[in-house]
């Protein structure tokens, strides 16, 4: 059940309420980013930033591992005497590398947590959906909701003054 | 006129709402035939095209006759490709700077020129690469400088900032092009929800990777968002210092010093606004975009430039302190060589163009003069051009070593190389200002969300959205 709101601030209010009405299963579509809505719809993940601190620790133990072996076990070259093992000039490709990791992980972290590129979605047969992309916001009460009732929900969703609300198949 | 206070001034001007933000930034992409034969856009692309030809005639030929055909010489092994690799990497750093370092602290000026800096970064950076893969010579071996096992049994050597080089761009390059493509996923859903046409809507389609703006994914998008933003931070200071540490690492008189890291990333920093301002002041004007980047855009980036340029004047009045300071004869050879050598005009231009000129940029009535900031930043692009031309070449005619002194000229394919680039630049600048989304779509209507929001308690100025034919 998908209610449409034209201002950003209801369709926060409508989040808050939802919930607070028991709901568990719901959504928010909008064109940017709302503050506060994880926190309205009781969302909380920290996946993505575990996966960078994890990329990020592997870039800077392959990154260090890679020159360590190549200076010291496969390829030693004595320059003027100096250590194999010159740790500050370790440090660059080191530092680059744990970068690199991380920001890999950024980036396929979000688009595999949010399972994208996903091009088919039934959220996008809610009629005007084309607009969540644009200047309206959307919330959705999805159907497997324990306390989803479809005569029930509909009437919730219209007390919450949207612009309309669609019931869409999933 | 009366001065302008920049901190009452909109960040956003005139009546917005999210669908005319759609309109204004999408409609130049999506109605492509305001195209009509005449529009400046085919002059910038035709003479960027013309370049770019210029460019591949002069690789053509480097590959049949080897970089003989440059004036590099043997004390002056790097010269024409290493000045134009700093100055390419060094104009891309404002990109970065403005989409993250300004992220992070919450600029939220930054929203409507970071997407533009950001695709100048990974553009120059491309332009920036080709010089010391050519310089190499063999090309088609550039492969051995990454670490790789292999039949000579060879590795790359890793004391050396030449390699630490190859990281530090490798991985700003990478990691640009993350940044970048990311903050336009959500953007090319809404170029393909407003699509008109079946082509539009497969390409959008296939580049928005079926985003549908689901606040489960803005919280994990704006996660990542934020920590790319934090991971770029020190790369790009790291990627300058890098840069930096080619020279200042080596015992080269007038490169060993140990102010170049800070003073390149300033210089970087510096360079990188002035190429953003020659781009956005035309394109502004061109698109009837004055409202989104506004004259306080254009003020904030003028006083950015200005501060930037003191560190790098007193980066120069340093390295003159420096040699005096140390007082030993190679380096003094070398300052009297700058000051007044046969390149001295080179040194004295470099500290007209980029430590007195921008001074101009005091007065707030010449920030708001358009056509003379405009000038300054193209005056800047030469100084920074120059800044290298002294460090580089200039400081390797001059050795510990008289006997190995020898003067250096550019050869016509020098000149052909770098115009080549910047016809190589020009053109995918001019393709993505076409066919992409210059503005970011959805932090401006956030930024308008929170400007409005903060005006009144009452919700944001009802969008009367209804362009015909959108229900």
């Amino acid at each position: 059940m998908v209610a449409e709101f034209v201002h950003p601030d209801d369709v926060l209010a409508a989040a808050k309420a939802a919930r607070d009405a028991g709901y568990k299963r719901i959504e928010a579509y909008s064109p940017f980013p709302l503050h506060g809505m994880s926190e309205a719809m009781g969302f909380r993940d920290q996946r993505v930033p575990w996966i960078v601190f994890l990329g990020g620790l592997t870039g800077a133990v392959c990154g260090f591992a890679l020159q360590y072996y190549i200076a010291v076990w496969d390829y030693p070259l004595n320059v003027g005497g100096r250590p194999l093992i010159s740790l500050p000039q370790m440090v660059p490709v080191t530092f680059e590398s744990t970068i690199l990791f991380a920001a890999m992980g950024a980036f396929i972290g979000m688009l595999a947590m949010n399972f994208l590129p996903q091009p088919y979605h039934p959220i996008f047969n809610t009629p005007n959906f084309e607009r969540a992309s644009q200047d309206r916001f959307f919330l959705a009460i999805e159907a497997h909701d324990p306390k989803f009732d479809h005569d029930d929900t509909r009437k919730f969703l219209e007390g919450l003054s949207p612009e309309a609300v669609n019931y869409v198949e999933g | 006129m009366a001065l302008h206070d920049p901190f009452t001034e909109p960040l956003i001007e005139g009546d917005k709402h999210y669908g005319t933000i759609d309109e204004q930034i999408g409609g130049v992409i999506q109605n492509q035939k305001r195209y009509h034969l005449k529009h400046p856009w085919y002059l910038f692309l035709g003479i960027g095209f013309a370049l770019l030809n210029v460019l591949l005639l002069t690789i053509a030929w480097l590959l049949y006759q080897g970089i003989g055909i440059w004036g590099n010489n043997v004390p002056t092994a790097w010269a024409f490709d290493i000045i134009n690799f700093v100055w390419w990497i060094g104009i891309g750093h404002a990109g970065t700077l403005i989409s993250a370092i300004l992220l992070l602290m919450r600029q939220q000026w930054r929203n409507s020129i970071n997407r533009f800096a950001e695709a100048m970064t990974i553009f120059a950076v491309m332009c920036a690469g080709l010089f010391p893969l050519l310089h190499t010579g063999r090309p088609w071996v550039a492969y051995w400088l990454f670490p790789y096992p292999n039949i000579m049994g060879m590795w790359p050597q890793f004391r050396s900032p030449l390699m630490w080089d190859v990281f530090a761009v490798s991985t700003y390059f990478t990691v640009s092009l993350l940044f970048w493509f990311m903050g336009l996923i959500p953007d090319f859903a809404t170029l393909r929800d407003r699509a008109k046409t079946n082509l539009g809507k497969k390409v959008w389609g296939l580049l928005g990777m079926g985003w549908r703006g689901s606040a489960r994914h803005w919280h994990r998008y704006e996660q990542a968002y934020l920590l790319l933003a934090g991971l770029s931070t020190p790369l790009v200071l790291s990627v300058h210092t890098i840069v930096s540490y080619d020279f200042a690492v080596s015992i080269v008189p007038g490169w060993n010093v140990t102010v170049f890291p800070p003073y390149f990333v300033a210089g970087a920093v510096f360079a990188g606004f002035a190429m953003v301002l020659l781009f956005a002041i035309p394109v502004r004007a061109q698109y009837g975009w004055k409202d989104l980047i506004t004259m306080k855009h254009i003020d904030w980036m003028a006083k950015i430039m200005l501060a930037t340029g003191l560190i790098v004047f007193y980066g120069y009045i340093l390295e003159a302190f420096y040699s005096f300071y140390a007082g030993s004869k190679a380096e003094l050879a070398l300052l009297q060589w700058r000051i007044n050598g046969p390149y001295a005009w080179a040194y004295w231009s470099l500290i007209l163009c980029n430590g007195i000129i921008p001074q101009l940029l005091w007065s707030p009535k010449n920030r708001r003069r358009l056509p003379l900031v405009w000038i300054i930043a193209l005056v800047i692009s030469y100084g920074m051009w120059l800044e290298r031309f002294v460090i580089i070449p200039m400081s390797l005619m001059r050795n510990y070593l008289p006997s190995s002194d020898r003067h250096y000229y550019p050869t016509l394919w020098d000149f052909s190389m770098f115009f080549g680039t910047i016809g190589l630049f020009l053109f995918l600048m001019m393709l993505f200002i076409r066919f992409m989304p210059v503005i970011n779509m959805f932090e401006m209507k956030d930024l308008l969300y929170k400007l409005q929001g903060t005006k009144a308690s009452a919700p944001p100025a009802e969008p009367a959205l209804a362009p015909a034919g959108g229900e």
